[in-house]
């Protein structure tokens, strides 16, 4: 275990290295001139000569990228992420105060999506064929194929704009003083963005697990359960549900990249200030460290995301332990071959999504007497 | 075999096409459709900058069918032109991506050990950063623009086929008829033109299709953001981003139709895809 920690935190430092120096690289390759994209053409047209070479030292536009990528990088490692030049002040600062906006905004949509997306595709695959399933996949077929930005625009459109139920933009109504926001308020802006990226990213996770409760249906303990009198309802309950969590849990988490792509777009359309619309923002402006830092944070997510997935399928599915440990155990309670069966098949590297159980968890289930 | 011989029990409730024959024909329609899309929306791209002030802001009527904008361009026939535009786009940008998977897959799975263990960090690097922050980085690198778009979706996309085509080209490099072939004295040229080529090709034309509805959503977005194409092309990016303004004063339909258009494109490239899949995959080919 610990050497699997620190395998996962070298790469992690890895990972980010190579994200910064990707970035600065890019960056540095840009003829967006940051000048411009910042004042304007027709106010750097009005300015004197000295206040122009002024504000092209600000923007650094004369250092050359390597030496600003060296000194950025060493502050980074004090734990300073720099300056943002387009919102005058500390990444860190800017990059704390949109990610509360944001993660909470990703951190309802997972939730939301993923638990609408299981129960969806569980109630398809219980109704195969019939009217139910074939909702279900012509909703995730028609919702895969659209642009998120399009559904939040027509969401807003029908939400906000006829109906007025949710306000036009932002994470706070105008107008009113920081300290009187309420939760409420906070919580009413925020309603259509994470609607909107709750419902687009359904699709995945229900067709996912509509195919794994089939597979589920047609299984040996399944059909057990079906010959003891359950119905299959209550075999899906019983036995078919602890088998698709699972997986479907792994697919959620590995889809954080994508939540984050959505809520990039979604927080444009919608004005919302998180980190998506930072950016944007700080793309369009030419803010290198501001950018830099976001791009860290996201792969930071992301790598987050990959991560729990392993960890929790190895905590949850005693089969995808370490083969060790497990042999171990079953010595200890004089079962000798148990662990020598199933464990080797299985490492945490191994592809979760796709693993199937070899054996059956469910078969241990007590039978109604 | 009719459905007066077959017992009741087991009748499909209504006829079908037979399988392969549904699915060429699904595979060939579509591809139809989007090849007279593609070409109906650069027959009229001068047609849809046109502008008619006496015409402005018109809901959806015949005369107009998608509605006219705040300047009096027809919304339908900006709506084909961006289509044009955004295939054309998505379609060069998931070549060069297929290609650039289809180059990776093969160093990785032919070449030497570090080879492989480099492609396979480099995917792992691309896939741990969202899309589009990745886009948004190399289209601000190349100056944003048609190129910067265009680049950067051909550079993001490749990673899952590329995974797709390396696992095949392992399994045919590990295949019997490839083994028998080298003991008769083929030369590698002869194996990889005779033998791997014909494996990997229907994978690889299916990936490529595949490909394409991510291409296109990738480049609309990038493109509704600002870091796309230009304001002055026609593109459903830009259609949809310029509606933003105008939501408030009720024009719905300056947002509404382009970006059904868009999303029934899209998933007549995902059908011709799956279509494809059904006819070149025999594993998949009775489903």
């Amino acid at each position: 275990m610990v050497k699997y920690i620190a395998s996962q935190i070298g790469r992690f430092a890895l990972l980010l290295l190579a994200v910064a120096v990707v970035t600065f690289a890019l960056v540095s390759l840009s003829p967006v001139d940051p000048l411009q994209a910042n004042v304007g053409q027709a106010a750097l047209l009005g300015m004197s000569e000295e206040k122009r070479a002024a504000l092209a030292a600000w923007w650094g536009a004369d250092t050359p990228m390597h030496e600003r990528f060296i000194a950025w990088a060493g502050g980074l490692l004090q734990g300073d992420m720099g300056t943002s030049l387009r919102y005058n002040a500390p990444v860190a600062d800017v990059i704390a105060s949109r990610a509360a906006n944001s993660l909470v905004l990703m951190a309802a949509a997972w939730v939301v999506s993923g638990m609408l997306g299981f129960a969806l595709g569980v109630a398809a695959a219980l109704n195969e064929g019939r009217l139910i399933d074939r909702f279900v996949k012509g909703y995730c077929f028609i919702l895969a194929a659209s642009p998120t930005f399009w559904v939040g625009l027509l969401l807003l459109m029908v939400f906000s704009v006829w109906l007025g139920w949710f306000p036009l933009g932002f994470s706070v109504p105008v107008g009113v003083a920081a300290a009187d926001v309420t939760f409420a308020d906070a919580l009413h802006h925020m309603a259509l963005p994470a609607i909107t990226l709750s419902v687009v990213g359904v699709a995945n996770v229900a067709l996912h697990t509509r195919a794994k409760a089939l597979d589920v249906l047609a299984s040996d303990y399944v059909r057990f359960a079906r010959a003891r009198g359950e119905h299959r309802g209550q075999a899906m309950v019983r036995h078919g549900l602890r088998n698709l969590v699972l997986p479907a849990l792994t697919l959620q988490c590995a889809q954080i990249a994508e939540i984050f792509g959505g809520s990039v777009l979604v927080e444009e359309v919608f004005s919302y200030p998180g980190l998506g619309q930072a950016a944007v923002t700080a793309g369009l402006g030419g803010d290198v460290a501001l950018l830099a830092g976001i791009a860290l944070v996201s792969a930071a997510l992301v790598f987050a995301g990959n991560l729990a997935a392993n960890v929790i399928y190895g905590l949850v599915d005693p089969r995808m332990r370490p083969v060790r440990k497990l042999a171990r155990a079953t010595a200890a309670v004089g079962v000798p071959s148990a662990g020598a069966t199933f464990g080797p098949s299985a490492s945490p590297e191994a592809s979760a999504v796709e693993t199937t159980p070899p054996i059956p968890p469910a078969s241990d289930e007590r039978t109604p007497r | 075999m009719t459905d007066a011989t077959a017992p009741v029990l087991s009748a499909p409730r209504t006829r079908r096409l037979p399988n392969r024959r549904r699915a060429f024909a699904l595979a060939a329609g579509g591809a139809l459709l989007l090849a007279a899309v593609v070409a109906a929306g650069l027959a009229v791209s001068s047609a849809a900058q046109a502008t008619d002030f006496a015409a402005k802001n018109l809901a959806p009527s015949l005369a107009h069918p998608f509605g006219t904008d705040w300047m009096g361009r027809d919304m339908f026939l900006r709506t084909l032109a961006g289509l044009a535009t955004s295939i054309l786009v998505g379609l060069g940008a998931a070549v060069v991506s297929s290609l650039v998977a289809l180059a990776l897959a093969a160093v990785a799975a032919l070449g030497p050990r570090w080879a492989d263990g480099a492609v396979s960090w480099l995917t792992d690097l691309m896939m741990g950063i969202p899309h589009i922050v990745l886009l948004i980085l190399i289209s601000y690198a190349l100056g944003k623009g048609f190129w910067g778009v265009t680049i950067g979706v051909a550079l993001t996309h490749w990673p899952s086929l590329a995974r797709i085509l390396r696992a095949e080209i392992l399994q045919c490099k590990s295949a019997g008829f490839v083994a028998v072939a080298r003991q008769l004295g083929a030369g590698r040229a002869a194996i990889a033109v005779r033998h791997m080529l014909p494996y990997v090709l229907p994978q690889f034309v299916v990936g490529l299709v595949l490909l394409f509805p991510h291409a296109i959503l990738h480049e609309a977005a990038i493109t509704f953001l600002g870091f796309g194409l230009p304001p002055e092309m026609p593109a459903i990016g830009i259609i949809l981003s310029e509606s933003m303004g105008y939501l408030s004063a009720g024009l719905w339909w300056l947002a509404v139709f382009p970006g059904a258009a868009l999303v029934i494109c899209v998933m007549l490239f995902d059908a011709v895809g799956s279509s494809l899949r059904k006819l070149v995959d025999p594993a998949r080919a009775q489903e």
